[in-house]
């Protein structure tokens, strides 16, 4: 505990002030509450991590992380700064402000139990304890159960960190190697959100071994969002969800906070 | 002329579905379903259940994902959330169907076009009332949270390998069809899109039509 304190306080020194750090074990789940005017990075440890993602609003649960609205509204097939993730609402549920890594997978979904099984066997909890093998599907399901969400919340989700290039006849590539150690997303709420997580491979990774990666969870307080917010002004449509969003909390769009 | 191969002693069911009109039915296991592009370039924004238990439903990610490729043709294995074949497309003269662009809503028409423009029609309004009239939804009702991503038959959305994503204008015509052969009892929903904003459907809504046959 001490020593992960203690190893990441100069890797993940930015503005604004410091709230929590947490590490995640390679295999694990986790979901919790990121408030909007918080920053949370994900940091890819040792590198080639991957995180599934998926997000919903607090208040109204299922208002929740839009794949298509977010590509489409971006034309974007990947995610990095400055991009920002849509709900199905039309409003914002966080913003892509800073990405060392490039792109992030948002079609490669999650893998699966049969999956799982097929590529690297049988590891039961019986077998191996906790170091049995875990697939994306569950983990999520798993934590989306204890916010009162189910199987209906398992939605096309973001895999941080890994890359599937498609080309023009439409086959899909794994791009291996796509994160190294250090890199990091840093994602500014802009929405009360559950978040969950799975750090189990990306259901397209072809290595042979079962050998999901750590990452690490910092959360900062968010700088003031200013008008010439990059993400804000990325594109139109940013501007217009991102109003939508500061209604939806009854607050004034122009007003810098 | 559109089911010239389709023996009419065969067809259970047959309907045309006008322009920006929901539509639900089911299709069971074994039989066929075919969607036909009346008027050409026209997006029929789908999404399947399992007619038994709606929470197994077609899934976007896990079907482009697991046949490799993000475009359906002849050939696509439309796969559920729990892994598990819905329907294959066994005939297909458009060539190319969309999975990753979702549905047009009143809300993402605020974000892509103008605040003002939420009040247009819209798929997603179009799915919603269909759940919310259909006497196959009484027992279990779906809900808003059942929508997931849907497939948009007929659409065409082409991403580059750098990740680049558009809306094309669509490479149907008066008369295409995509057929598939359910491996499920499904229950289907459609939007026949509305949308007048960009070119999935050439601006121009136009009615298809629904054949089901054993
Ligand atoms: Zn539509």
């Amino acid at each position: 505990m001490t020593e992960n304190t203690a190893n990441l306080s100069q890797k993940t020194t930015r503005p604004g002030g410091f709230i929590w750090q947490e590490h995640l074990p390679g295999g694990a789940h986790w979901s919790g509450i990121i408030r909007r005017g918080t920053v949370l990075r994900l940091t890819d440890i040792e590198g080639n991590a991957n995180v599934s993602m998926l997000m919903n609003n607090i208040e109204v649960k299922n208002e929740r992380y839009n794949m298509p609205d977010t590509l489409k509204a971006q034309k974007t097939a990947f995610l990095t700064k400055p991009n920002m993730c849509f709900t199905d609402m039309g409003r914002v549920i966080c913003s892509i402000i800073e990405d060392t890594c490039g792109w992030h997978d948002t079609i490669g979904g999650l893998s699966h139990a049969k999956s799982v099984q097929q590529k690297y066997g049988d590891k039961s909890y019986q077998t191996a304890h906790n170091d049995y093998f875990k697939n994306g599907y569950d983990s999520l399901l798993n934590e989306l159960e204890k916010w009162g969400l189910n199987a209906s919340d398992i939605m096309p989700n973001i895999n941080w960190f890994s890359k599937v290039r498609v080309e023009d006849d439409g086959s899909m590539t794994y791009v291996p190697n796509n994160s190294s150690a250090g890199n990091y997303v840093d994602l500014r709420f802009e929405m009360d959100a559950i978040v969950c997580l799975s750090t189990v491979q990306h259901p397209l990774d072809p290595a042979p071994e079962y050998n999901p990666k750590p990452i690490e969870l910092t959360v900062f307080k968010a700088d003031v969002i200013k008008k010439d917010d990059a993400c804000r002004l990325h594109r139109a449509e940013n501007e217009r969800a991102y109003y939508n969003t500061k209604i939806y909390y009854g607050e004034n769009p122009n007003d810098e906070c | 002329m559109t089911n010239a191969n389709i023996d009419a002693n065969r067809i259970v069911y047959r309907e045309v579905v006008e322009a920006g009109d929901p539509w639900m039915h089911e299709v069971k296991a074994g039989q066929r379903f075919r969607i036909v592009d009346l008027e050409g370039n026209q997006a029929v924004d789908t999404l399947f259940y399992n007619a038994h238990d709606h929470s197994e439903r077609y899934s976007a990610t896990d079907t482009i994902r697991e046949q490799g490729n993000i475009y359906l043709t002849k050939g696509s294995v439309l796969q559920s959330n729990l892994l598990n074949p819905m329907l294959t497309i066994v005939d297909d003269t458009c060539g190319r169907h969309d999975t990753i662009g979702g549905a047009c809503s009143a809300e993402s028409n605020t974000v892509r076009y103008a605040i003002e423009k939420r009040h247009m029609h819209s798929c997603r309004d179009s799915f919603l009332t269909a759940l919310g009239q259909c006497e196959c939804n009484a027992d279990k009702p779906m809900t808003k949270g059942d929508l997931s991503s849907n497939i948009n038959f007929f659409m065409n959305v082409p991403v580059s390998p750098d990740g680049h994503l558009d809306f094309d204008d669509g490479i149907s015509a008066p008369g295409r069809y995509v057929e598939m052969e359910a491996h499920m009892d499904t229950l289907i929903l459609v939007s026949n899109c509305p949308q007048l904003n960009n070119p999935c459907n050439g601006y121009n809504p136009t009615p298809v039509e629904m054949i089901i046959w054993k």
